[in-house]
C-alpha cells in the first residue's frame, strides 16, 4: 500500500512543531529556529485556522511542562487539522487508560500501576535478554548479507519484540500492530482513516485483555489483572496497553534507525562508540538530544493565566512546546546544532519533562545502549546502500521516522 | 549535604537511580523514589546534585550545608 494514500496534503497542513529543515533532515524548521531567537513564546497559526502558543526555548519548555496550570487533556483533534466543512465530527476525547492525555489525580492513579514494571532495577534484569535479542538479529543480518533494510531487520523488530514480551502481546501479531502504531502517531492522516485505525487497535487489544482477564499471564497485562484487576476497567486496560505498545516500539525504532544514519554520517563519532564502551551511555544521550525524534508533546491548555518568562498565556488557550527546538537551544547547549560526543547533553528534553516524562526511559536507554555498539562492532564497515539524498524521511508525526534504511557492509 | 525526596511528587522515571544509584532507589511496586542516603558522603554529592536537577517532577531537594 502506498503510504501517500491517507495523507491529507502538503507540509503546511501540519503544525509547525512537526516540521523539519528542508536542507538538513536532522534539524528543526527554519521558522522554529527564527522564533527561538526572536519570538520564543508567541502565537502561531494551526492548520485549522485557530492559533496556539509555540514555546521554543529550553528553559521555557521545561517551565511549561512542569507547571500544573497547564492541562494535558488534548483539545479536539480538529484543532490540528485543516478545516473541512464536510468532515466528520471530532474524535472522541482521549480514550480511557491513555494517561499521557490525563491530568492528576487520574493520571497518577494509572501511571503508578505500571511504573513498577519500568524501574531501573527491572530494566537492568532485562539486559541479558535484550543483548540476546540484539545478537540474534545481528546474526540474521550477517547470514542474509547486505544490502538490507535496517529498519525491517534491526531497528523495528528489536524494540517490538522487547515490548511484546514485557506487555504480554504476541509478537506474531507484529505486522499489524506496527502498521497501526505508525499510523496512530501521524498527524496528517485523513480523519476517517485515523478513526478506523483507532477502532482496529481497540478491537485487537480488547481480545488480549479478555484473554488475560480469564487467565492472567506473567507479564505487565497479567500483573495489572492480578494486582489491580478490581480497580481498573477493561476500557482502561485496553487504552493503557495500546499506549505502552505504541510508545514502546515506534519511538525506540526510530532512534535506532535515524541514529544509525547519523552515525554513518559521522564515522569519527561512530568509531568512538565502537571502541570505547564507557562513552556509550553519554553518546546515546547526545544522540537523543540532537535528534529529538519526538518533536513535541501533546498540546497543553492553560487552566489559568500563566506568565512564562514575562509573556502571559491567557486561560483557555492552547500551547505547544518544541522539544527539538529546546534541545538545540544555544543558550543551554553551546554549539547545539552539531552532533558531538564531547558535548554535555545534560537536561535534554527528548523524553519530555514534568509528570508526563517518558515512563519507558530506562527501557529505551537500555535498548539503545546495547544495540548501537553491538551493531557498530559487528559491522564496522556499515554504510548506506543508497545515496543519502535518497533516504525518505517521514516528518509530520509524533515520532520522526524513515521509510526505510538500506545499508550494506 | 542533606537530600530530601517527595514521594507524592515523584513520577517514577528513575532518572535519579540512573544518575546516582548509591543515593536513590525505587520501590518495586510503583517505582516511587526511595532515599538510600539522606546525607551522601562527598564521593556521591555531585551525582545527588545532578539527580535533583534532572528530576522531571522536582521531587528531590538538595541542601548544601
Amino acid at each position: 500500500m502506498s503510504r501517500t494514500d491517507n495523507r491529507v496534503s502538503d507540509a503546511q497542513s501540519v503544525p509547525l512543531t512537526y516540521q523539519r529543515a528542508p536542507d538538513c533532515p536532522f534539524d528543526p524548521a527554519p521558522e522554529i529556529v527564527r522564533r527561538r531567537a526572536e519570538d520564543p513564546i508567541a502565537r502561531f497559526l494551526l492548520p485549522s485556522g485557530d492559533s496556539a502558543w509555540l514555546v521554543t526555548r529550553h528553559a521555557d519548555v521545561r517551565a511549561v511542562l512542569s507547571d500544573p496550570r497547564f492541562s494535558s487533556v488534548p483539545p479536539p483533534d480538529s484543532l490540528l487539522r485543516p478545516p473541512d466543512p464536510d468532515g466528520p465530527a471530532d474524535a472522541p476525547p482521549i480514550p480511557p487508560g491513555m494517561f499521557v492525555g490525563m491530568d492528576p489525580p487520574g493520571h497518577t492513579r494509572l501511571r503508578r500501576m505500571v511504573t513498577g514494571e519500568f524501574t531501573v532495577k527491572r530494566m537492568d534484569r532485562l539486559r541479558p535478554r535484550i543483548e540476546h535479542i540484539v545478537a540474534e538479529h545481528l546474526d540474521a543480518m550477517a547470514r542474509a548479507g547486505g544490502p538490507v533494510d535496517l529498519m525491517k531487520v534491526f531497528a523495528l523488530p528489536i524494540p517490538s519484540l522487547v515490548i511484546c514480551e514485557l506487555l504480554g502481546v504476541p509478537y506474531r501479531d507484529r505486522d499489524d500492530f506496527q502498521r497501526r502504531s505508525r499510523m496512530a502517531v501521524e498527524v496528517d492522516v485523513r480523519h476517517e482513516d485515523g478513526m478506523a485505525n483507532f477502532m482496529e487497535m481497540h478491537e485487537y487489544m480488547a481480545g488480549l485483555v479478555a484473554a488475560q482477564r480469564a487467565d492472567p499471564g506473567d507479564d505487565l497485562l497479567g500483573m495489572l489483572v492480578r494486582e489491580h484487576g478490581d480497580d481498573i476497567t477493561d476500557e482502561e486496560l485496553i487504552g493503557l496497553t495500546n499506549m505502552l505498545l505504541s510508545a514502546g516500539h515506534e519511538t525506540t525504532a526510530n532512534v535506532l534507525a535515524i541514529g544509525t544514519l547519523l552515525l554513518i554520517r559521522h564515522p569519527d563519532q561512530a568509531a568512538v562508540i565502537r571502541e570505547r564502551p564507557e562513552v556509550v551511555e553519554h553518546a546515546v544521550e547526545e544522540m537523543l538530544r540532537y535528534l529529538s525524534v519526538v518533536p513535541s508533546t501533546l498540546v497543553r491548555t492553560a487552566l489559568a493565566d500563566v506568565t512564562i518568562d514575562g509573556t502571559t498565556i491567557p486561560a483557555g488557550e492552547h500551547v505547544m512546546v518544541s522539544l527539538q527546538s529546546a534541545n538545540r537551544d544555544g543558550a543551554r547547549y553551546p554549539d547545539a546544532d552539531r552532533f558531538d560526543l564531547a558535548h554535555d547533553p545534560e537536561l535534554h528534553v527528548a523524553f519530555g519533562h514534568g509528570i508526563h516524562h517518558c515512563l519507558g526511559r530506562p527501557l529505551a536507554r537500555m535498548e539503545l545502549q546495547v544495540a548501537f555498539p553491538a551493531l557498530l562492532r559487528r559491522f564496522p564497515t556499515l554504510r548506506l546502500a543508497v545515496p543519502f539524498e535518497d533516504i525518505q524521511f517521514r516528518p509530520n508525526a509524533a515520532a520522526y521516522s524513515l521509510e526505510s534504511l538500506p545499508v550494506t557492509w | 549535604m542533606r537530600v530530601a525526596v517527595d514521594q507524592e511528587r515523584c513520577c517514577g522515571t528513575g532518572n535519579c537511580v540512573m544518575i546516582a544509584p548509591e543515593v536513590f532507589d525505587q520501590r518495586d511496586s510503583d517505582g516511587v523514589v526511595v532515599l538510600r542516603q539522606p546525607q551522601p558522603p562527598p564521593a556521591h554529592t555531585a551525582q545527588a546534585r545532578r539527580a535533583a536537577a534532572n528530576c522531571p517532577c522536582a521531587a528531590i531537594k538538595v541542601d548544601e550545608d
